[in-house]
């Protein structure tokens, strides 16, 4: 168990060194990060300037190290548009975009697992169909034209909820509906699957023919093994769900870090990017390592193996 | 076929799988079994021609400006016309002939972008499940970093990076998506490699490039072509995604994503400037899906049988 988890905890940090390199070296893709970040009428002298300044007329393996050994403490530079340290930029649209994440993972829970427990057991059945029929609205419908249409609908004609921001608790609502569902097709989809798949295992003829209480079978020995694949889905999707919020936080202008993403695109602020990129990265690798732990806990193969 | 009487038995059941017009006539049975699958070829098809014929479907020139006819409403709500069934946009052009050309975009950038992907992908990910140790553990690892990262954020990050072009746009998804390729690939190049009939090969002394092209390529191609297809799907989703943001084709160029910007300003005055591109979108990808979960269906043989 203590080396299943060690194990993983280095790869993560061996992915977290790659990331850093991406990011580094994504920047300089082009040849001349200067320019890429200067606005367009900017004179060559003023450019020069900002090469000079910003370091990136050093050799590159001194930019490299000089950016790994800042970033080990936490330093990613500073805002170009802000002038102020990008991480703590960073940090101060965390919340808005984990409650955001948070309260769409919570509806694509509550409408994915129900419905792919009701299609896997009845498959064929009318919620079956449904359910089916949903999951793939889910995945057909764009993200960034459902949330236009449901500010037109919900926002626009019947003022149920507001179109935009982050003033009243019900401002979450839309936003996270739209962020949800693609998400909950995806636990629908991997719901109803499981369970077909586990519900012809051996071990669940030997319970029925040995006529084991129904409610037993189906929590013991059907939900518990559904749910192992389960945690794991949901780990990776509210890790998606957290770097893949920018189309829905721009529309709605949700104060979150892909409204900051967006934002920092137009103003061409690419230290501020790079810090997003590198630190929702880690968040999302802290993330699988948790899943991974998770999973470990939860399936006795993996905590009593190896 | 016509020789002797007692051998047309054993023959014929042969000939079932042999000529391609009795498998296309399988296929077709296997197709009309699952309803879904015939909505979803159809939908993808109809796309499909509306890109090839766009310039016989339409009568107006998507880039052309009318100015004096700006901002007209669908055909079937007050103050629209049949002659721009879907509307004109805030410089007077035609919406429905711009819907029809960014099929165009849409199909380019998936194809293309599915066709590099997968051939990056497939030779990258039969080299490490063919090679295996070291080689695979090399390949390995940058393909699970690239995997574990938040996609849409390194693609936004890279494109606002490269700027705004058809080929950038199709060499970003092609690249970034190419991981996915070569994973299916390995797994599926690892799991023949241990199959009774590559050793049968080996062992009557089969070369590994022999083994390659014709034991393991043709055993990837059905996995691989259900992929593309889903793949091909996001790859479509993205691209919208991205002209949405203002980072994909240039703004001149009609594609959906670039639609749907400009639609977004409009949204509770001409709504339908919305609401079309959307459609589009909708109707590409719900078509594509169905059809992936079909080709899936009918390609693996396990499933087929499990269907019936």
């Amino acid at each position: 168990m203590l080396r299943y988890f060690v194990s993983k905890l280095a790869l993560s940090v061996l992915l977290l060194f790659g990331v850093l390199t991406l990011a580094f070296f994504m920047l300089r893709v082009t040849g001349d990060p200067a320019s890429l970040m200067m606005p367009r009428e900017a004179s060559p002298a003023q450019v020069e300037a900002f090469r000079e300044a910003m370091g990136f007329n050093r050799p590159l393996g001194v930019q490299f190290w000089d950016f790994l050994t800042r970033a080990a403490v936490g330093d990613f530079g500073a805002s170009l548009h802000y002038n102020s340290p990008a991480l703590s930029l960073v940090l101060n649209r965390l919340p808005a975009t984990v409650e955001l994440a948070a309260v769409g993972l919570l509806m694509a829970i509550a409408v994915g697992v129900p419905l792919g427990l009701a299609g896997g057991l009845n498959p064929g059945s009318a919620l079956d169909s449904v359910g089916r029929f949903l999951g793939l609205l889910g995945q057909s419908v764009p993200n960034f034209w459902l949330a236009l249409i449901l500010i037109l609908l919900f926002a626009v004609r019947l003022r149920w909820f507001p179109a935009f921001g982050r003033d009243e608790p019900k401002s979450v609502i839309l936003p996270a509906f739209v962020l949800g569902l693609a998400v909950s097709s995806q636990i629908l989809r991997m719901t109803r699957s499981t369970v077909l798949e586990v519900r012809s295992e051996d071990y669940i003829r030997t319970a029925w023919s040995k006529g084991l209480d129904p409610r037993k079978i189906y929590l013991k020995h059907i939900l518990r093994n559904v749910a192992i694949p389960l945690v794991s889905l949901i780990g990776v999707q509210f890790g998606y769900m957290l770097g893949g919020s920018i189309y829905v936080e721009t529309i709605y202008a949700w104060p979150g870090m892909g409204q900051l993403l967006q934002q920092a695109i137009g103003w061409r602020d690419f230290p501020l990017v790079q810090a997003l990129a590198v630190f929702t990265s880690l968040v999302v690798l802290a993330l699988n390592l948790a899943t991974d732990l998770a999973y470990a806990l939860l399936d006795p193969r993996i905590r009593y193996g190896k | 076929m016509a020789s002797s009487p007692l051998s047309t038995k054993p023959d014929s059941l042969l000939a079932v799988q042999r000529t391609l017009g009795d498998r296309l006539r399988y296929v077709g049975r296997l197709l009309w079994r699952d309803r879904s699958g015939v909505v979803g070829l159809s939908m993808f098809s109809l796309v499909v021609l509306a890109a090839v014929l766009a310039p016989f479907i339409v009568r107006h020139d998507p880039l052309d400006q009318q100015l004096s006819e700006s901002r007209m409403a669908p055909a079937w709500s007050p103050g629209g016309s049949w002659d721009h069934p879907f509307g004109t946009d805030s410089l007077g052009r035609d919406l429905f002939s711009r819907t029809i050309y960014g099929a165009r975009v849409s199909l380019t950038v998936g194809f293309f972008g599915v066709l590099l992907a997968a051939t990056v992908g497939l030779a990258v990910g039969a080299i490490a499940g063919y090679f295996g140790g070291r080689i695979d553990a090399l390949i390995t690892g940058p393909i699970n970093l690239i995997l574990s990262l938040p996609y849409l954020l390194f693609v936004v990050f890279i494109a606002a990076i490269l700027g705004r072009s058809l080929i950038n746009v199709i060499l970003i998804f092609g690249i970034t998506d190419s991981p996915i390729f070569a994973r299916v690939t390995r797994g599926e190049v690892l799991r023949i490699r241990e199959s009774a009939y590559v050793e049968s090969a080996v062992s009557a002394g089969a070369r590994w490039g022999r083994i390659l092209f014709d034991h393991i390529i043709p055993n990837l191609i059905g996995p691989l072509i259900t992929l593309a297809t889903f793949e091909m799907s996001a790859m479509i989703f993205y691209e919208a995604g991205l002209g949405f943001l203002g980072l994909s084709v240039p703004p001149s160029v009609p594609s959906w994503g670039n639609m749907l910007a400009e639609g977004r300003k409009y949204l509770s005055s001409y709504p339908w400037l919305t609401t079309f591109p959307g459609l589009a979108i909708m109707l590409t990808s719900m078509g594509m899906n169905l059809s992936g979960d079909w080709l899936r269906d009918v390609l693996d043989p396990r499933l087929r049988r499990a269907r019936r």
